[in-house]
């Protein structure tokens, strides 16, 4: 019997390899890229006695954005998809898989292709509104469908089928995009085609400035409601039983994923899977469904995978970048085939 | 005396309700349209009382249930807890009046009995559920309250169902309230586990003066448990007294009337009737005659004590004899019994 919680490694173990992991990852992702600089120049850079200005120059303007961007979606992205595994009671549920990543396309798409959709308006949405505009598109966009497919899940018990009732939001709201972009630009439709691709390297300083504190305030709300999660994860009854007041805990935590979620993919565009699949890692790893251990856990553990689906698209050796969504595709959906096909057998993978 | 619900006296000396409710009526609103399942209800659960509601399916158990726990809102009337009225306060205060183990499913894979039992603690502790040194006291007391103080650190999934439940009346324990509300706690158990359950109950009522309220299908373990049971009829009525009292009025086979059962007063358990095939006669009392009239009962024939019937069975030094209008059968056991009775007799048509 393998009944007791026999814990091989303890967590703060597990805390110190991670946050170790972290930094070499880090530092890894600075190193590597189309121009190659060595780890130990990292220093010289941020000391500012760079051997050559050209790196100094990547290292500044493409390099650190790009992997700070890595670590804010990786754990956004991720605490994003354990928000919503507890709010539907569903392993599968994710920003991804249930349409929340499209509803923020549409907000996206919507944004980017307004000059031609607002006709008689002369401006121009994105020249007025910026990088804050974006963002509220996108989180509107991805409010829109959560609260519309936790509506209509609140009839169905059957998790997988809740997963086609996300699929579904998902192609309505592609196919609204689809027909925006038949009355745009093509030059506007094919901004909006690179960032469907999903990137971390478009992402300036000045979109950092308005990503990172967004990001990291909603991290630190979810943190505030892991005690209202850990309530949920026994069923509504009980949580209303323990004085948790369900229908409000519910709007704050769509609120906050949406935010989480808007926000990221306005940026990065839609990055998949890694909101599904970073928290049963973390889950595997940390040996506990209690929100207090499991959302720090799948910082770490988002901000890992992230790290590393960032070096993996550099295709290290290559002068080549592969789109960022087909290496977080190839991470995440085996790990949905896995929890379907366990499921199967045994109840309840979280 | 049964004490009708709607009609209910306060006996004199008793210390004051845990559960109160007056003119409680609960039900649905569909479609603009209210379907009342109980009227107008005064109860009272004392404190170190532990209630049975007992009723047939579809006769509004879960409602009342689910109105009194604060689920669901009343149609009218008022519920009051410690007396406090329950209609005035927040759900965190409502929280520390009244614990829910209900029968919903839960489906978590890693979380262990601790974590499961410290959301008891929740209404006390603060925005990070950080426990104190008391709250891991009360969370230990109420392990060892229902015989789990070494399960700790077991995940929940991995326990039994009888394991399950008593770790959730160790999380409505450790919640700290004067009512504990469970929602049938004995379904899906086996024998043993479901007296432990009904025993941990009754004695949690009487060391700490809870007021327990449960609902169940179990007649016999309500009977033997409770100290009042309430009978609750289709009809919306609800009857409450204690077990003896209610078998007595003959209240148990006015609720669960049917053709197919009968409650019999004398066991306090129900009897299923059978078509009746005719009369067989026993007239002694010794084990063995008990069980073979079990058995002719079951095979649908009407046993009575008339010595001399013409057809009848006695047992004496391992050999059941059948003695028939027209023959005697020596049998080895019950099944011979039977199959000669199948077989062989004929039974006066007047007999049947």
């Amino acid at each position: 019997m393998t009944a007791y919680n026999s814990r091989i490694l303890k967590p703060w173990m597990v805390v110190l390899a991670g946050l170790v992991l972290i930094l070499f990852l880090f530092l890894l992702d600075l190193a590597l890229g189309s121009v190659r600089i060595a780890p130990e120049e990292i220093l010289n850079i941020i000391s500012g006695n760079a051997s050559k200005k050209s790196w100094e120059y990547i290292f500044f303007n493409f390099r650190l954005p790009k992997a700070l961007t890595a670590i804010l979606t990786g754990a956004g992205i991720s605490v994003a998809g354990l928000q919503m595994q507890t709010l539907f009671k569903n392993p599968l549920a994710g920003p991804s898989v249930l349409g929340i990543s499209h509803g923020a396309s549409l907000g996206v798409a919507v944004f980017v292709m307004s000059s031609t959709i607002l006709y008689g308006v002369d401006t121009n949405l994105q020249e007025t509104m910026g990088s804050w505009g974006l963002v509220l598109f996108a989180i509107a966009g991805s409010f829109l469908v959560l609260a519309s497919v936790l509506a209509a899940s609140a009839r169905i018990s059957d998790s997988v089928t809740v997963l086609i009732v996300g699929l579904m939001f998902g192609f309505i709201t592609g196919a609204v995009v689809n027909i925006l972009q038949y009355f745009s630009d093509p030059e506007l439709i094919q901004n909006f085609l690179v960032w469907t691709f999903g990137s971390l390297s478009g992402v300036a300083w000045s979109q950092i400035k308005v990503m990172g504190p967004i990001i990291l305030a909603m991290l630190l709300l979810s943190l505030l409601y892991s005690k209202q999660m850990n309530a949920l994860l026994l069923g509504e009854n009980y949580a209303t039983g323990v004085g948790v007041n369900v229908a409000s805990t519910r709007i704050k935590l769509i609120l906050i994923t949406s935010v989480m979620a808007g926000t990221i993919t306005a940026f990065t565009g839609p990055i998949a899977f890694i909101g599904v699949a970073v928290p049963h890692l973390a889950r595997l790893l940390f040996r506990t469904s209690n929100h207090k251990v499991l959302i720090p856990g799948t910082i770490m553990c988002g901000i890992v995978i992230m790290l590393i689906c960032d070096i993996v698209s550099q295709l290290p050796g290559s002068q080549t970048t592969l789109p960022l969504n087909s290496i977080t595709a190839l991470f995440g959906a085996p790990v949905i085939l896995a929890i379907i096909i366990k499921n199967r057998k045994m109840k309840g993978a979280f | 005396m049964t004490r009708k619900a709607t009609t209910q006296q306060q006996p004199t000396g008793l210390p004051a309700p845990i559960l109160r409710t007056s003119g409680l009526t609960v039900g649905y609103k569909t479609k603009g349209k209210l379907l009342e399942l109980e009227r107008d209800l005064n109860i009272e659960i004392h404190p170190g009382e532990l209630v049975c509601l007992i009723g047939p399916n579809g006769c509004g158990k879960s409602t009342l249930m689910r109105t009194i726990a604060g689920l669901q809102k009343p149609l009218h009337g008022d519920t009051f807890i410690s007396e406090v009225d329950v209609k005035k306060i927040k759900p965190h205060q409502y929280a520390k009046l009244l614990s829910l183990v209900l029968t919903d499913k839960i489906n978590v894979g890693a979380m262990t009995v601790m974590d499961i039992v410290a959301v008891g603690r929740y209404p006390y502790t603060n925005y990070f559920a950080k426990l104190n040194p008391e709250d891991h006291d009360i969370i230990r007391h109420s392990l060892e309250s229902v015989h789990l103080q070494d399960y700790k650190d077991r995940f929940f999934s991995e326990l039994s169902d009888g394991e399950k439940q008593r770790v959730l009346i160790a999380k409505a324990l450790a919640q700290d309230t004067p009512l504990i509300m469970l929602d049938e706690p004995t379904a899906h158990l086996d024998l043993p586990n479901r007296v432990e359950i009904m025993n941990i109950l009754k004695q949690l009522a009487k060391e700490t003066n809870k007021a327990i309220f449960l609902s169940t299908h179990e007649l016999d373990l309500a009977l033997q448990t409770s100290d009042t049971i309430w009978l609750m009829h289709r009809e919306g009525s609800l009857i409450s007294g204690t077990p003896e009292d209610l078998v007595l009025s003959g209240m148990f086979e006015q609720v669960f009337y049917s053709n197919a059962f009968q409650f019999d007063r004398f066991s306090g358990s129900f009897k299923v009737l059978h078509e009746q095939k005719g009369k067989v006669s026993i007239s002694t009392n010794d084990l063995h005659s008990i069980w073979t009239r079990r058995a002719l009962e079951r095979d649908g024939y009407q046993v009575i004590d008339t010595p001399d019937y013409a057809i009848r069975v006695a047992y004496d030094k391992d050999q059941w004899r059948l003695t028939t209008p027209d023959s005697t059968y020596e049998c080895k056991d019950i099944a011979e019994v039977l199959y000669h009775l199948r077989f062989k007799v004929n039974f006066p048509e007047e007999a049947k």
